[in-house]
């Protein structure tokens, strides 16, 4: 949000400029719009009650989104997050069974996020694979199968009471897991524009082989950002078991693609290297409200996933957009030079 | 005089290709050397071994006079090798501030872990203005993406980012490659200032008219092996060609 503020104040004329600001700005833009939409066709939806439940359900899709972006930043891809959380819910559950202590719990499901997150971000870097899709995508499958192995495939009932606060208490109707992603995504956004970690993930993703030629510690940062990933996931998964009060081997069941999604819409692009924590929690925001909106206006659960589908094309084609009207403005930058 | 940088015996082999065969090189300060040669003769192999991209095989790398090793670009950086590597300068994603300080960006408190420091974005702006506004880089926007910028404006943060963290020597890999004609003079202008500054300058280019211009001496490669050296000068011209494509051919 910063970076679009400076860029409204030196907005010239130029009509270039001008849409490539609107594109910058699209997604807030049209996040506004769903908001107006919606309160019109639906006096329920400006409710408090109702706005603190699209805060409640967007609440997982933005603390794993928060941790894709970092990993899309890098240019890559983190596919195991919704298999990391299910995991990591099982593992509290069990945890729980036999040390009945919030912070125990609370630790052991941290750990088993950034446990599967180190495995993604050191198979990828020291197993030198080509790309991280296929890393993830191992751990997409085995996350899941280890959270069915450990739970016999059933869900696990009972969470200590820190974890249900977090997942289902709410301080009037604003529920206390839109806190908790409030206190995340501060947290990123001092590493992403504050620190000199953060310098170095975009870094990364602008120019990986430049980033090592500048002296830059490459691996260590494209490690860090799927352990962040994973962390991320384990601090969906408290939110997720806290509302359910249980730990069950079919949660996030898709949420990775989900986290992709809300990045990609929120304005971050799929190529790395651009965007901030404000378009993770804008996307993330967008598909909450899209879901809820479409059940108040009682339209076929079916139909959902098409129009998250086409909001995801019209976003990367911006993306692809935006590429081309920059290498204009360029060229016309050049001819006036 | 002791040469600032000194190559001896520089060999390099990738596989079964024998990219540097024994090459000798001396660069004194205040010099622009020319490094010349076909595709493939080897000069990006020298210069991203004096860079610490590449380990040499054989030979020893002197820097006044002592022998030194650049194990890796940060070893290199540490000695006060600056290098613009074509097309891999610039992070299109960063503004000029921090493409400046990638990898040394300025940061407190000290008692942190370096990754954890809070950059310091004002001075870092700051110092990247002054120095652009002394090598005279006119940047339309300094808070501007650089991936906005055109290839001459790009060209010369790239350059003058080297000059400013050099305190020795700057190697630019094809520095107008790509640009057009006032764009090119404005680079060459910069190399030119780079020399008045007493930095010694190690040029890759397949323009002869820019290396007749800016180099004081011109060495040629062929083949991973260092065939000549000699002065270019516009009488030159002729000589220096043949002796990139060979005698022979």
């Amino acid at each position: 949000m910063i970076a679009e503020s400076g860029a409204l104040r030196r907005l010239g004329s130029d009509p270039l400029r001008l849409a490539l600001l609107a594109i910058r700005l699209g997604p807030v833009l049209i996040l506004l719009l769903l908001v107006v939409i919606m309160s019109m066709l639906s006096p329920a939806f400006l409710t408090m009650l109702n706005l603190g439940n699209v805060l409640a359900q967007s609440a997982v899709i933005a603390v794993l989104a928060i941790g894709q972006l970092l990993v899309i930043l890098t240019r890559g891809i983190d596919l195991s997050v919704g298999s990391t959380l299910a995991l990591a819910s099982v593992t509290g559950a069990l945890v729980y069974s036999a040390a009945p202590s919030g912070p125990v719990v609370v630790l052991a499901m941290l750990a088993t996020g950034m446990a599967v997150g180190a495995i993604n971000g050191m198979g990828y870097v020291l197993g030198r694979l080509p790309h991280p899709f296929i890393i993830t995508l191992a751990t997409l499958s085995a996350a899941r199968g280890l959270a069915l192995w450990l739970s016999g495939g059933q869900p696990q009932q009972g969470m200590p009471e820190i974890v249900q606060a977090m997942g289902g208490g709410s301080a009037g109707w604003l529920p206390y897991s839109a806190f908790l992603v409030a206190a995340v995504a501060l947290a990123v956004v001092l590493l992403t524009t504050r620190m000199v970690w953060g310098r170095w993930i975009y870094a990364v993703g602008g120019n990986p082989e430049g980033a090592r030629r500048a002296a830059i510690p490459v691996d260590r940062v494209v490690i860090s950002v799927y352990v962040l990933s994973g962390l991320a996931a384990g601090i969906a998964a408290i939110v997720t078991s806290g509302r359910l009060n249980a730990g069950s081997p079919t949660f996030g069941d898709l949420a990775e693609l989900d986290s992709i999604a809300a990045v990609v819409i929120g304005g971050a692009s799929f190529l790395g290297g651009r965007g901030g924590v404000g378009n993770a929690l804008v996307g993330a925001l967008m598909i909450g409200i899209i879901r809820n909106g479409m059940n108040l206006l009682d339209v076929d659960a079916f139909l959902q996933p098409i129009v998250i589908g086409v909001v995801i094309v019209m976003a990367v084609e911006s993306d692809v957009v935006r590429g081309r009207l920059e290498s204009r403005f360029r060229i016309a930058r050049a001819a006036r030079a | 005089m002791t040469p600032v940088l000194a190559v001896r015996g520089a060999t390099k082999r990738f596989g079964a290709v024998l990219a540097l065969d024994g090459v000798d090189l001396e660069v004194f300060p205040g010099e622009v050397l020319a490094l010349l040669g076909d595709n493939g003769a080897g000069k990006s192999t020298l210069i991203e071994c004096i860079s610490g991209v590449h380990r040499l095989d054989a030979g020893s790398i002197e820097m006044g006079g002592i022998a030194v090793t650049t194990g890796s670009p940060a070893a290199a950086r540490a000695l006060g090798i600056e290098t613009v590597y074509q097309d891999l300068a610039l992070f299109d994603n960063l503004d000029p501030a921090a493409n400046f300080y990638a990898g040394r960006e300025i940061a407190g408190p000290r008692w942190l872990p370096r990754g954890l420091r809070l950059l310091r974005r004002r001075d870092m702006s700051r110092a990247t203005g002054e120095l652009l506004t002394r090598l005279q880089v006119g940047i339309a926007d300094p808070h501007a993406t650089v991936g906005l910028m055109s290839g001459g404006q790009r060209q010369a943060i790239a350059v003058a980012r080297a000059a400013a963290f050099a305190s020795k020597v700057v190697i630019l890999d094809e520095p107008t490659a790509a640009l057009g004609l006032r764009e090119s003079r404005r680079v060459l202008d910069l190399i030119l200032r780079l020399r008045e500054e007493g930095h010694a300058v190690i040029v890759i280019s397949h323009a002869m008219d820019h290396v007749i211009e800016i180099a004081d001496r011109a060495a040629v490669l062929r083949r991973g092996r260092k065939v000549g050296e000699m002065s270019p000068t516009p009488d030159n011209r002729q000589a220096l060609v043949s002796l990139i494509v060979g005698g022979d051919s």
